[in-house]
């Protein structure tokens, strides 16, 4: 598809927590199938754009388009509930700290929302699991409970959980920062397969080898400003921008030493 | 102690630990009903039930349980409110208890940790539905064990009734020390009874939080 619109469009956000002004006129347009990956030092601001995108931390300013339909529309409140839910149907969410529900096993986990909200029946979301379960390598778990299983399978349920809702687009808030790092790989291959496959995804991450190796476009955000962006061999080996050039240097300094 | 004498008059007091159970029960059931929607007040969207649950709480924690039921019991019939000393004990019991389970339930739900409700909002469900399906059956395990120590408060409180004339434990241990002047037998059978009722209770919720623990 050679679609000129973009698929996820940010336009002008601002948001302010009180007189904390965090996002600061951001502007970001995602095209269908396009990976893009937000870096940036702790506190500048990317966890609150990737949750303005499902309106998570609703904005203070500016519009968020997914497709041709207004994500953060202004509403009656009851209105607005009916909206965002349909919205956030199709917007997956991947978390740093997986955020399974522990009450129910993985198999729960992953068919509550469809059963609830695609009317799916019992056989067909059981189905569905073992699909999503198959992807991400986990057909063996599907009745375990969360507490049983390692954080990357822990993580790759979330992914497993957050795709049975068939989500157009895919956000990624530091998914492998809460891992052993003996477990990331596991779920950087998870998320590559889903790259190969075309899927949307916004990724906030601090592995920038990674960031590298899947993504299409790179954002380097500082302060609630996108200080730099560009291809990944850009970025990361020839950043125009001072800001960028100590923030990975201070990020490869801090993490070999 | 005479033995005897105890032996002879324990069946009384069977009696009045049945008249206690029932009590405790009730009172339990109605704490339930109270701390339900006082918690829901509390937790609401809506700043006058916020309010209005807030001030229910404030106002029962910050008097004694004894004057509530006085005020219930021997000021209701002035504003036309007739109970029988039994019924009195229910609700002024009852609606006392309701506040601290409102306390209890309360901060149950809000224990459960935030990011639950995110990952529910997230995948597109309302906030009834997450509430319904994700945060309350966590809460639901988290709130037993402190609802046991407010129900363990509440039968320990029946004795309070004693004094509004109802025949459970206490006032009938301080109706046979008028007979037989030996309070020291007469309150060690009370008391051997309620920590018979309070020890199975206490089993009994350990096991419920055992049952439904999350792994
Ligand atoms: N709910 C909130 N209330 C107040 N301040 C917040 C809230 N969430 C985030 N912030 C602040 O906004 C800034 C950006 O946070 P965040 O988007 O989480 O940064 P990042 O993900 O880049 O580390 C930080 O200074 C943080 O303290
Ligand atoms: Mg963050």
């Amino acid at each position: 598809m050679t679609d000129q619109s973009p698929f996820v469009d940010i336009r002008h956000a601002q948001k302010s927590f009180g007189t904390l002004e965090v996002l600061k006129d951001i502007s970001l347009q995602v095209q269908q199938g396009e990976i893009v990956a937000i870096i940036g030092p702790s506190g500048s601001g990317k966890s609150t754009l990737l949750r303005a995108i499902n309106d998570l931390d609703p904005l203070t300013g500016g519009e968020v388009w997914l497709e041709d339909m207004q994500v953060n529309k202004a509403l009656p409140h009851r209105q607005y509930e009916a909206h965002i839910n349909k919205v956030r149907q199709q917007i997956g969410m991947v978390f740093q700290h997986f955020n399974l529900f522990p009450h129910l096993t993985v198999r729960g986990n992953i068919t509550l929302a469809p059963r609830m909200l695609k009317g799916l029946s019992a056989e067909e979301a059981d189905k569905l699991a073992e699909e999503q379960l198959a992807h991400v390598g986990l057909s063996d778990r599907i009745d375990y409970y969360p507490s049983q299983l390692s954080g990357g399978q822990k993580q790759r349920v979330a992914i497993a959980r957050a795709l049975a809702m068939q989500p157009k687009v895919m956000l990624f808030d530091e998914a492998t920062s809460a891992l052993d790092p003996e477990l990331v790989e596991e779920v950087n291959l998870v998320m590559k397969r889903l790259a190969e496959a075309h899927m949307t995804m916004i990724i906030v991450t601090h592995e920038m080898g990674f960031a590298e190796s899947v993504c299409d476009r790179v954002l380097f955000m500082d302060e609630g400003v996108v200080v730099e962006e560009g291809p990944p061999s850009v970025i990361f080996h020839n950043p125009q921008n001072e800001r960028t050039r100590n923030f990975l240097r201070k990020h490869l300094a801090d993490n070999n030493g | 102690m005479d033995f005897e004498l105890m032996l002879r008059i324990y069946p009384f007091f069977l009696e009045a630990a049945w008249v206690t159970i029932q009590l405790s029960i009730l009172t339990t059931i109605l704490g339930l009903i109270c701390g339900t929607l006082g918690a829901a007040a509390r937790l609401s969207r809506f700043a006058t039930l916020r309010f209005t649950g807030a001030a229910y709480v404030s106002i029962i924690r910050g008097t004694p349980a004894l004057i509530q039921l006085f005020i219930l019991y021997f000021g209701g019939p002035q504003v036309g409110i007739q109970l029988d000393a039994f019924e009195a004990g229910v609700i002024g019991l009852g609606v006392n208890i309701g506040a601290y389970m409102t306390e209890t339930m309360r901060g149950a739900i809000i224990s459960v940790d935030k990011g639950q409700r995110e990952a529910a909002r997230t995948l597109g469900m309302s906030q009834f539905q997450a509430f319904r399906r994700v945060i309350l059956p966590q809460a639901l395990r988290l709130m037993i064990r402190p609802l046991g120590v407010n129900i363990n408060a509440l039968i320990k409180g029946t004795a309070l009734v004693a004094a509004i004339s109802v025949v459970e434990l206490t006032y009938t241990a301080q109706r046979y020390i008028g007979s037989t002047y030996k309070p020291f037998e007469m309150f060690l059978l009370s008391g051997v009874l309620y920590m018979v009722i309070i020890y199975v209770t206490g089993k009994g919720i350990a096991y419920l939080d055992q049952k439904v623990r999350l792994q």
